[in-house]
């Protein structure tokens, strides 16, 4: 196990600093940071004597490495908009998102493994196929049009639910909090829905095709042979068996809900990072827009890593051998 | 000595997408208290799916369509679910054929075992579980019961996993035991020691045995009975030790002749020409008959009945005269 | 198993007679497809044209709605091009990319998957790494942050030009990892089987063992894969329109058509985002089902009953 967690620990090293280049080269080919700093009414005498003072004309390994140092500081460089360090911007934002990507996960366990576990230990039922038509439909609308048609009706013509915005938010320690409030919570619910109305059908037909491959599994029909009840046999000896590949797909979809992130904040312009780096696309804001990427790469890394631990630790055969 | 179980003119059909198959066609045997019966024949002869559904466990789309299966007064083939669930694994134990793929991967050796007291026995307690467990695991020899009963099964060898699965079917003191192919998978020096083992344990536990298996040998060393299958038919049965020495069907003939030990060295062994048929295509009359080395015309017309041989054993073949017919 | 070509397909065409959702999916995709290809035949208008737009047309709903006109039958977008025409040609592009980008990353991800399943060792484990992490950074990321990256190198006017062409790399790139791990699974599965162990014996050469014998079998996972993945690059591309990072908005498709008429639902000028939206569902459904009824047909575990 040990042996195990230290290769992921290095495998994940690895793809930080791969990150890590590709910012950097991003931030070296897009923006001029002395644009950025002095304007355009500066001499040329001026600005050589900035470009050194800046280390902008030393070798690029050199300010590779400074560009590394400073990340490991928590140093992403300055927001050209914001004009503030661009990790105090992500700090800022980052409650949004993850409240948002936190409601829907919720939403999405919730649903899919009570959906997925019944519709695959009753396949013919009638519930179990409408789940499975309405979850073909459900993967086929994209998640901004799920989100647009959510506004235009709840919002537009109904008026129930606001279109857009965070609402009321709470500052609980530096963490402002939009969970704490009637009006917090209304807000977060249409586009919490639309962030999981992609991931629920796929999660759904994901644990239950799993679960029925398990339920095909010899070790379960010895546990009908034992006499168990169809409970236990159910949820202790297939769906444990049905969560090892579930947690690892589970854990490649962080990305992916990252992605609909974006999509979902747009329509909502919820306050976000998703909101924040479509506005320094459009803004240029290179600074900020590596600052997202390198804040993403870790945490994707970094929650990756953590499933894979998990799934050492569920997965008894990891636990011993120490490979996968 | 007192009957156990009698399986009578069991008729096991599979519902396919493309048309029902027979899978057996009115099998029966019976078995007394304590016997051991071998069920034999090729595979797709339809006896594993005799030994299932005496549990009433026969996969998906097969269902019992015909007969009986008697339990001690009770018709297993109709009784309810919860009423079958309470006999399964308690009063009749299963031992599946591969043990690497029976015991369930995530779960320790201990809770697998546990799980089936607590779910016969609900008011017992944990320790009272743990302790039978224990001691069953010493009954099948398995060293430092109390280290192992912590492990996963990945932990084991496929030998030892044979053994825990024994150790299993014996926690709630079976009346009986169903062994499919419990030798199949392993290895053949530890072969001889499960098989050795069930013996034992049959006598002091005084435990009925049905063994399904292909292999003619391992019956003879531990069955007293036997019940020959071929493509869904039960064609000759009768005591183990005078079936092997004078088979009477054509096909039992074939299966010993292409015995090892049978041939001589150097000699080629003596092949039944032709495969079983599948399931789908059975021929009318005898099924054996294209196969047969004694064809006669009135094979290939009617079904031969279970008839006495010359020995008295019963063999469903025309060959003998149609005596006092039992349904085969 | 796959080696019974003929029966898979007899069995394929079986199933596809009896499976009214497939036979109507199929449908829907001929005539879609067929219109995208003649658009300019069928298209009442051309959208391309500024001299066929008047701007005093804009806006105008549908012709069942109050205020519709009939010469534009689905009305008419906030710059008065005709939502029918620009919906034919829209989709024509979200056709022409999905399967542009699929094409792409079928051939790279089919050669990396049967040369590193193939060969193994180090190759191997380098490649399926590399998919793994790309895999973690889900697709749609990695398109994001390519096409953001080279629309704040290139600037949005430059990169409308190249707008085709590069989402057709973007989206095809950033999904390679889904073929190379399948076929590399295909791939691993067929070598152990005796025909490619006599087929080395035989002293055939490592290229034409692959391409011969292993090929061949791989193909019906990387026809079901290819469904879906038309499916998920058309939503791709959707997905970055959607958000100004693909197609530019004179020369739209499904996707920058939704955009541009989300603020005018606020309006109420709900079709110019409803319409191409279903359409895009209706194209991305019935590739869907397609899919999922081949992999029905294909997967072998679902063949008992």
């Amino acid at each position: 196990m040990i042996a195990f967690m230290i290769r992921r620990i290095i495998q994940a090293l690895i793809v930080i600093i791969i990150i890590s280049i590709i910012g950097f080269a991003i931030k070296q080919s897009v923006g001029d940071p002395l644009r950025e700093l002095l304007g355009i009414s500066v001499s040329a005498e001026e600005r050589e004597e900035f470009r050194e003072k800046l280390g902008l004309n030393d070798p690029w390994y050199i300010q590779y490495g400074r560009f590394l140092g400073d990340a490991a500081r928590g140093d992403l460089g300055t927001s050209m908009f914001y004009k503030r360090p661009a990790t105090e911007v992500i700090l800022e934002k980052a409650p949004a998102t993850l409240e948002l990507v936190f409601v829907s996960s919720l939403i999405i366990i919730l649903l899919s493994v009570p959906l997925g576990i019944f519709s695959a230990i009753k396949p013919n039922a009638l519930f179990s196929r409408f789940l499975m038509g309405g979850s073909i439909v459900g993967v086929s609308i994209p998640v901004f049009l799920t989100a647009i048609m959510m506004v235009y009706i709840f919002s537009i013509k109904l008026g129930w639910l606001p279109s857009y915005g965070r609402g009321e938010v709470v500052m609980v320690g530096g963490w402002g909090t939009g969970l704490l409030t009637l009006d917090g919570w209304k807000h977060i619910l249409m586009p919490s829905v639309a962030l999981s109305s992609i991931m629920l059908p796929l999660f759904i037909r994901l644990i239950r095709s799993e679960m029925m491959e398990v339920l095909e599994a010899e070790y379960i029909k010895y546990a009908w042979a034992k006499g168990l009840a169809h409970k236990r046999v159910w949820f202790v000896h297939a769906f444990k068996n049905t969560l090892l590949p579930v947690i690892t797909v589970g854990g490649v979809q962080l990305g992916v809900t990252i992605a609909f992130t974006i999509l979902t904040e747009t329509v909502f312009q919820w306050q976000g990072l998703g909101f924040m780096f479509m506005e320094a696309v459009e803004r240029s804001d290179a600074p900020l827009l590596v600052a997202y990427l390198m804040f993403v790469g870790i945490v994707m890394v970094g929650v990756n890593t953590i499933v894979d631990m998990i799934y050492g630790l569920v997965n008894p055969t990891i636990r011993i051998a120490g490979v996968k | 000595m007192k009957k156990l179980l009698e399986v009578k003119d069991l008729v096991i059909k599979f519902a396919l997408r493309t048309g029902e198959v027979t899978a057996t066609n009115g099998v029966s045997f019976t078995l007394k208290k304590g016997e051991r019966l071998g069920l034999v024949g090729e595979s797709g002869a339809g006896k594993s799916v005799t030994g299932f559904s005496i549990i009433n466990l026969i996969s998906k789309p097969g269902y019992i369509a015909a007969g009986k299966v008697d339990f001690l007064g009770e018709d297993l083939a109709k009784i309810g679910d919860e009423k079958m669930r309470s006999i399964r694994g308690n009063r009749i134990s299963m031992i599946f054929q591969d043990p690497m793929m029976t015991l369930n991967p995530v779960l320790t050796i201990g809770t697998q075992m546990t799980e089936t007291l607590h779910q016969h026995n609900p008011q017992m307690g944990k320790e009272e579980a743990r302790n039978i467990a224990l001691d069953k695991l010493r009954k099948v020899y398995i060293p430092s019961p109390e280290k192992r009963l912590d492990q996963y099964p990945h932990e084991f060898s496929g030998g030892m996993r044979q053994r825990i699965i024994i150790a299993i079917a014996l926690l709630t003191d079976p009346e009986l035991i169903i062994a499919d192919e419990p030798t199949t998978a392993l290895d053949v020096t530890i072969q001889a020691e499960i098989m050795e083992l069930l013996i034992e344990l049959c006598e002091t536990e005084d435990m009925g045995l049905i063994l399904i298996t292909h292999d003619l040998a391992v019956v003879g060393q531990v069955t007293q009975n036997i019940a020959v299958m071929y493509a869904g038919s039960v064609v000759e049965k009768g005591p183990t030790a005078q079936v092997i020495a004078e088979p009477q069907h054509p096909y039992t003939q074939g299966l010993i002749a292409a015995l090892p030990q049978s041939s001589r060295h150097g000699e080629r062994l003596n092949q039944i020409p032709g495969m079983m048929p599948t399931l789908k295509d059975i021929p009318p009359g005898c099924a054996f008959n294209p196969r047969c080395n004694q064809v006669m015309d009135i094979c290939k017309t009617e079904t031969p009945g279970l008839r006495p041989g010359k020995n008295g054993n019963l063999a469903a073949c025309h060959l003998y005269p149609p005596g006092q017919e039992e349904q085969g | 198993m796959s080696t019974h070509g003929k029966f898979k397909d007899s069995f394929l065409w079986y199933s596809f007679k009896r499976d009214k959702i497939a036979i109507a999916s199929l449908l829907v995709l001929v005539v879609l497809i067929f219109i995208s290809v003649f658009a300019p035949l069928i298209a009442p208008y051309n959208p391309y044209d500024p001299e066929m737009i008047d701007i005093m047309n804009s806006e105008i709903p549908p012709v069942w709605e109050d205020g519709g006109e009939k010469a534009f039958l689905l009305g008419t977008d906030s710059q008065g091009r005709d939502m029918l025409s620009t919906m034919i040609y829209g989709m024509r592009i979200s056709i022409i990319i999905g399967l542009g980008a699929v094409a792409l990353q079928a051939v790279l991800g089919v050669l990396i998957g049967l040369f590193a399943g193939y060969h193994g060792g180090r190759l191997d484990a380098f490649f399926m790494r590399a998919a793994d992490v790309q895999l973690s950074f889900s697709y749609l990321m990695v398109a994001i942050f390519m096409s953001a990256i080279l629309q704040a190198i290139v600037g949005v006017a430059r990169f409308g030009e190249i707008a085709v062409p590069f989402l057709i790399l973007v989206i095809g790139f950033s999904q390679w990892p889904q073929y190379a791990r399948t076929v590399r699974g295909s791939v691993l599965a067929e070598r152990k089987k005796e025909y490619v162990e006599a087929a080395r014996v035989a002293g055939f050469t490592s290229a034409r063992i692959i391409l011969k014998q292993i090929f061949p079998n791989t193909l019906s996972p990387i026809l079901v894969l290819s469904t879906i993945q038309v499916a998920n690059a058309v939503m791709s591309e959707a997905a970055l329109s959607f958000l100004g990072l693909g197609m530019p908005i004179d020369r739209p498709s499904l996707g920058s058509l939704i955009n541009s008429g989300f603020e005018y639902i606020f309006s109420g000028a709900w079709w110019i985002t409803a319409l191409p939206g279903l359409l895009l569902v209706i194209l991305v459904l019935s590739i869907n089902m397609l899919g999922d009824f081949l992999r029905d047909v294909f997967n072998p575990k679902l063949y008992k009953g």
